[in-house]
């Protein structure tokens, strides 16, 4: 119970504080919102006129407790750039972000687990170490770079693809799939050999342990071992891992929808960072990372509910 | 027991991520629409455009937005009580006709009957009056627009005559009546006009969606008869340029600003146009800064930087030089020849730098913002030209933001390189370096002549006097060198082959009303 | 075969390293052109005998600014993992050693840290810090320490427990000097594996930033920026994205390899 409550409270503490270094970062930044907004053609009357309209003149700490005031009741505040409550934005852009993620999520499953197996059972012969390196190569490639040869060779050859812009999956899921892949695919290559590689050393570390070795001489052939046995116990770490890159993928996003030109929540976070809209920003990085902290506190728990060991940790 | 219980919550992440992906996808559906079944052909047939813009408009609402790129778009839904033509002049809009008192003071203008909004209410004098009043801050709310600090008082003389009194003339008092500053809203959309914007325009509002798109339909009732042609526009909002011209190719979107080096892979199989977008690219200095406080320095570094290197490098080609702030997209406004004066001369600019007493030259700083790679580029081409007559310059790069607040208005800089959007109106493209002009002088120039050459003109009636004034206005711009005049860069429209009717102005304006398919 | 796998891992990575470092090497004494110098007629030319590696917009060699960016590369790198390993040692080192709510405190903060997405963190820093190589790696140096700060505390927790460390404790040997002088020689190659790690990332992130428009800025020849500037010509001129984006993710590989080859030296079961 102990192990539970501690966690929790960790994790208010870890949301209180990234609260604060978001609020923080974005008082000493350089810049000014209207300024950024308005361009070299405005006047310093519609300067002060929405200054005072947005409320940016009250002191700091009144907006920071307006601000934490909204974040319970779920009000976001209003972008400054467009007018809008920052929650409105965030789920317009939601589905996209999430929908590539889940696909780059799904992606490096299918393919790093198989991948992980298949270079554990063939330990330091040829194939694992070409693997291994190959993957590695893709974890080397500047993501935005993958993303326009993508475009380049792919996108604009086969006609499956669209090479920018969203179709959402209520309208068409074959649309859907065409603007969503090739970005997903950009995205999943680097983790792929991250995965891959952990994938591998836990299988590598379960067939150490005792009780393979014990199965292996009552003669199960070999296929059986490793599917039936070995993988259902290397589960737990790869489990945990597959939660940990949840906050690499939707960093990757960021950069991604830039190259694809996704409308999602990276492309809207870049946009809002630019203009200084500080809201937006504070939202959104809130609402980034507060999803980072709590699917890791979920794997957490989870992890602890598989192997109750880790609670005396 | 320890096996289920993993293979269970394996499964459950699984779901969570699934069940996160569905649920979000279907709360979603009309907004982010990029989308639709749209190619060439099929918005041929519907007559709808899909028109690329580079970002958001800042406001929807005309009065309270300021930068040109939302004017781009907006001018669509608007009108003043003027209209500005392709060529920088003035046509009647929702004034019918108007008439200027002898002493310059009294304007009466007659109101177009007949006109409706996009909501299908009759244009009335009481909305002209609530525009005027809401602009200039007199029914209770703040002042929007210091354009009309110079009226005295408005007022209605009957149900179509409209009457503004000036407390002293100006001869550019006209262009402050446009869409641009002063577009005709509807009382009764008072409080949404930014929500819910409604106009005269040839087009009325249907949606925005933030960072995604604006779109627009026919106004059915529009006043000009036949226009517009086209059921639909629909601006798209993408920054990337090259993703850009990728869905030009792609068919995706019918019209699309391109870069010059671009212009290859589209040219045959799209139009191409060129505008002269009456812009001016600048290098600029802190005149009150030394060494640029000295008119020689600032004419040494002109004669050494290669215009024409910036012009192909750049834009691969595709911009006009110019000589002074101004440039020939203003027609008979605009001063020839100017444009030659400092051809590049290498050791003329080493003689006047020796002459203002730096014959070993000096160290100084070029801020230039990020938002756009072209003054980086031009930062770094100058900076080679100046190397080779001694100054030595640092690059310093900000953030769009930055650079408004530090360099546009704190003034705090030493070199700069920006573009100056362009404006109909001859004086408002020149009136920056007004030494009065605190707002806009960030070159900081102070020049007498200048001054009283800007403050004549407003007094003068007579369009060929005009013009002589505001031709030696650009001549002293060129010889006391405030900013080192580069060129006019054009504005290359990629487009669709069958689209017919897009018109260039003098200022960032996409015209549909006479766009149309074949 | 073992033996064989790591050898493979090792010698590539070193390989792929000291080449850039000889590369850097020479960049000091010898570009083939001077790698600003513009001859805007001749921009954009495919890879000839005379630009071996072709011209970038402004005529400038590409050859001779890859050597040349070899230098921000690795001031870049150097300068992140310093900041990083510097801060990363010292704050994982106490909060390992110390334990108790000094731990608490410190690993709560690296928590938070590490809950923003790297990237997002280095944009926020570096709008608040403004562009350019420094500035730059000031905020990739930021990134890093939460992760080294991890690395490091779990080394010291194994090994403050150990006997040589209960044996000074005992001789009054200074706190200190007994996380620096002994634990911290104890746990080097650990921390050297997340150092290099480190500049591998700095180099992905650097590319990213300049990508987005900040990061080190002109006329410093920098991979990232190249890249970035080459991207707007890709249809045309395809070529000019290889030498950069090459560049880039040879070093990655190099590093990550190396990486990967010291990590399974260290591992005392893959013995």
């Amino acid at each position: 119970m102990f192990f539970y409550l501690r966690r929790i409270i960790l994790l208010f503490i870890t949301v209180a504080l990234v609260s604060v270094i978001t609020f923080a970062v974005f008082q000493v930044l350089p810049g000014d919102p209207i300024r950024t907004m308005l361009g070299t053609e405005a006047d310093e009357t519609q300067i002060e006129n929405l200054r005072s309209e947005l409320g940016l003149d009250r002191p700091l700490y009144e907006q920071y407790f307006t601000w934490i005031k909204g974040l319970f009741t779920g009000d976001l505040g209003n972008s400054i750039r467009f007018s809008m409550p920052v929650s409105t934005l965030l789920m317009e852009r939601l589905p996209v972000t999430l929908s590539v993620a889940s696909i780059a999520l799904l992606i490096v499953l299918l393919v790093a687990l198989p991948l992980g197996i298949f270079a554990a059972r063939r330990k330091n012969k040829a194939s694992d170490v070409v693997l291994s390196s190959v993957t590695q190569l893709g974890m080397a490639v500047p993501s935005f770079w993958l993303g326009m040869i993508f475009i380049l060779y792919i996108g604009m050859n086969v006609d499956f693809f669209r090479i920018n812009g969203y179709i959402p999956w209520t309208e068409s899921i074959q649309g859907a799939l065409s603007t969503l892949l090739l970005p997903a695919l950009t995205i999943a290559i680097p983790q792929v050999a991250v995965k891959f590689r952990y994938v591998r050393t836990s299988i590598l570390e379960q067939v150490q342990l005792d009780y393979v070795r014990t199965i292996r001489s009552k003669g199960l052939p070999e296929k059986i071992v490793v599917y039936k046995h070995i993988l259902k116990n290397a589960m737990i770490p790869i489990l945990t891992i597959f939660g940990l890159i949840t906050a690499e993928i939707v960093a990757g996003t960021i950069i991604v929808e830039q190259v694809f030109a996704l409308p999602g929540i990276g492309q809207l976070l870049i946009t809002s960072i630019s203009n200084r809209d500080f809201p937006l920003v504070q939202g959104i990085v809130m609402y980034i990372t507060v999803a980072v902290v709590c699917i890791n506190f979920l794997v957490d728990i989870l992890y602890s509910v598989v192997d109750p060991r880790i609670r005396l940790r | 027991m320890l096996k289920r219980k993993c293979w269970l919550s394996f499964v459950l992440v699984c779901v969570l991520f699934l069940i996160g992906a569905c649920s979000n996808s279907e709360g979603d559906n009309s907004s982010t629409a990029m989308s639709g079944d749209t190619n060439g052909q099929s918005s041929s047939q519907a007559q709808e455009i899909r028109v690329r813009i580079n970002d958001d408009p800042d406001f929807l609402d005309p009065h309270h937005a300021t930068a040109s790129i939302s004017f781009q778009m907006i001018l669509n839904m608007f009108e003043g009580l003027f209209i500005p033509k392709q060529d920088g002049s003035l046509t009647e809009g929702v004034a019918e006709s108007y008439e200027v008192s002898d002493d310059g003071l009294t304007y009466t203008f007659k109101i177009r009957e007949g006109i409706t909004f996009h909501n299908g209410e009759d244009l009335t004098i009481d909305d002209i009056m609530y525009t005027f009043e809401r602009l200039m801050g007199l029914a209770g709310g703040e002042k929007l627009s210091n354009n009309f600090d110079n009226v005295d008082s408005i007022d209605t003389l009957d149900d179509t005559t409209f009457v503004m009194t000036l407390k002293e003339p100006n001869s550019n008092f006209l262009y402050s009546l446009t869409a641009l500053q002063s577009a005709i809203i509807p009382k009764s959309n008072d409080g949404k006009h930014n929500e819910n914007p409604i106009g005269t325009g040839p087009f009325a509002f249907v949606n925005y969606s933030p960072g995604s798109s604006l779109e627009l339909k026919k106004h059915e009732g529009y006043w000009q008869e036949g226009l517009p042609y086209l059921e639909k526009v629909n601006f798209i909002f993408q920054s990337d340029d090259q993703a850009a011209v990728m869905n030009l190719l792609a068919n995706e979107v019918n019209l699309t600003g391109i870069p010059g080096h671009r212009v290859s892979e589209v040219e045959g199989n799209y139009n191409v146009s060129h505008q002269n977008n009456n812009s001016s690219l600048i290098i600029t200095f802190n005149g009150d800064k030394e060494p640029f406080n000295d008119v020689k320095v600032r004419q040494a570094i002109n004669y050494a930087i290669n215009k024409q290197d910036i012009i192909d490098s750049v834009f691969s080609g595709y911009a006009t030089p110019i000589g002074s702030n101004m440039s020939p997209a203003m027609g008979d406004y605009y001063l020839d020849g100017l444009q030659e004066v400092y051809n590049r001369d290498v050791e003329k600019a080493k003689e006047l730098l020796a002459e203002a007493g730096y014959p070993n030259g000096f160290s100084t700083k070029i801020t230039v913002s990020s938002h756009n790679d072209i003054y980086s580029s031009i930062a770094q081409i100058a900076v080679e030209n100046l190397k080779e007559i001694g100054i030595d310059v640092e690059i310093e790069v900000v953030e769009w933001g930055i650079w408004l607040e530090r360099v546009y208005s704190g003034r705090d800089y030493e070199m700069t390189t920006i573009d100056l959007t362009g404006r109909p109106s001859a004086y408002e493209v020149l009136n920056n370096y007004i030494s009065e002009n605190d707002a806009e002088n960030f070159f900081l120039f102070d020049n007498e002549e200048f001054d009283q050459v800007m403050s004549d003109v407003l007094l003068e009636s007579n369009r060929d006097k005009q013009i002589e004034y505001y031709q030696r206005a650009q001549e002293i711009l060129n010889e006391q060198v405030p900013a080192v005049y580069i060129a006019d860069y054009q504005i290359l429209w990629g487009s669709t082959n069958n689209i017919t009717g897009l018109k260039s102005y003098p200022f960032w304006f996409h015209d549909m009303k006479e766009v149309k398919f074949e | 075969m073992q033996k064989h796998k790591k050898n493979i891992n090792l010698l590539l990575g070193s390989g792929i390293l000291l080449a850039f470092i000889g590369i850097l090497i020479v960049s000091f004494f010898y570009t083939p052109y001077d790698v600003n110098s513009m001859d805007i007629p001749n921009k954009l030319k495919e890879p000839s005998t005379t630009h071996i590696f072709g011209t970038d917009e402004f005529g400038r060699d590409i050859f001779s600014r890859i050597l040349k960016g070899s230098q921000t590369a690795f001031l870049v790198g150097i300068l992140t993992i310093a900041i990083g390993g510097f801060f990363g040692v010292l704050i994982g080192g106490i909060a390992g050693y110390a334990g108790g709510w000094l731990d608490e405190v410190f690993m709560r903060i690296m928590d938070a840290l590490m809950a923003f997405p790297g990237i997002i963190l280095a944009l926020m820093l570096v709008a608040v810090f403004g562009p350019g190589i420094i500035n730059t790696s000031i905020a990739l140096g930021i990134i890093a320490v939460p992760s080294i700060a991890r690395v490091t505390r779990s080394g010291f927790v194994q090994q403050k427990e150990a006997e040589y460390v209960t044996a000074a404790k005992l001789i009054g040997v200074k706190n200190y000097k007994i996380m620096f002088k002994h634990i911290l020689p104890n746990i080097s190659s650990q921390i050297i594996v997340a150092l290099s790690i480190a500049f591998a990332i700095a180099m992905l992130a650097e590319a990213a930033l300049s990508y987005l428009g900040l990061g080190v800025q002109p006329p410093d020849p920098s991979w990232g920026r190249m890249l970035k500037d080459a991207q707007s010509y890709l249809i045309n001129s395809p070529w000019y994205t290889y030498a950069p984006g090459g560049a880039i993710t040879l070093l990655v590989l190099g590093l990550y390899l190396l990486s990967n080859a010291l990590r399974d030296l260290m591992d005392p079961r893959s013995k």
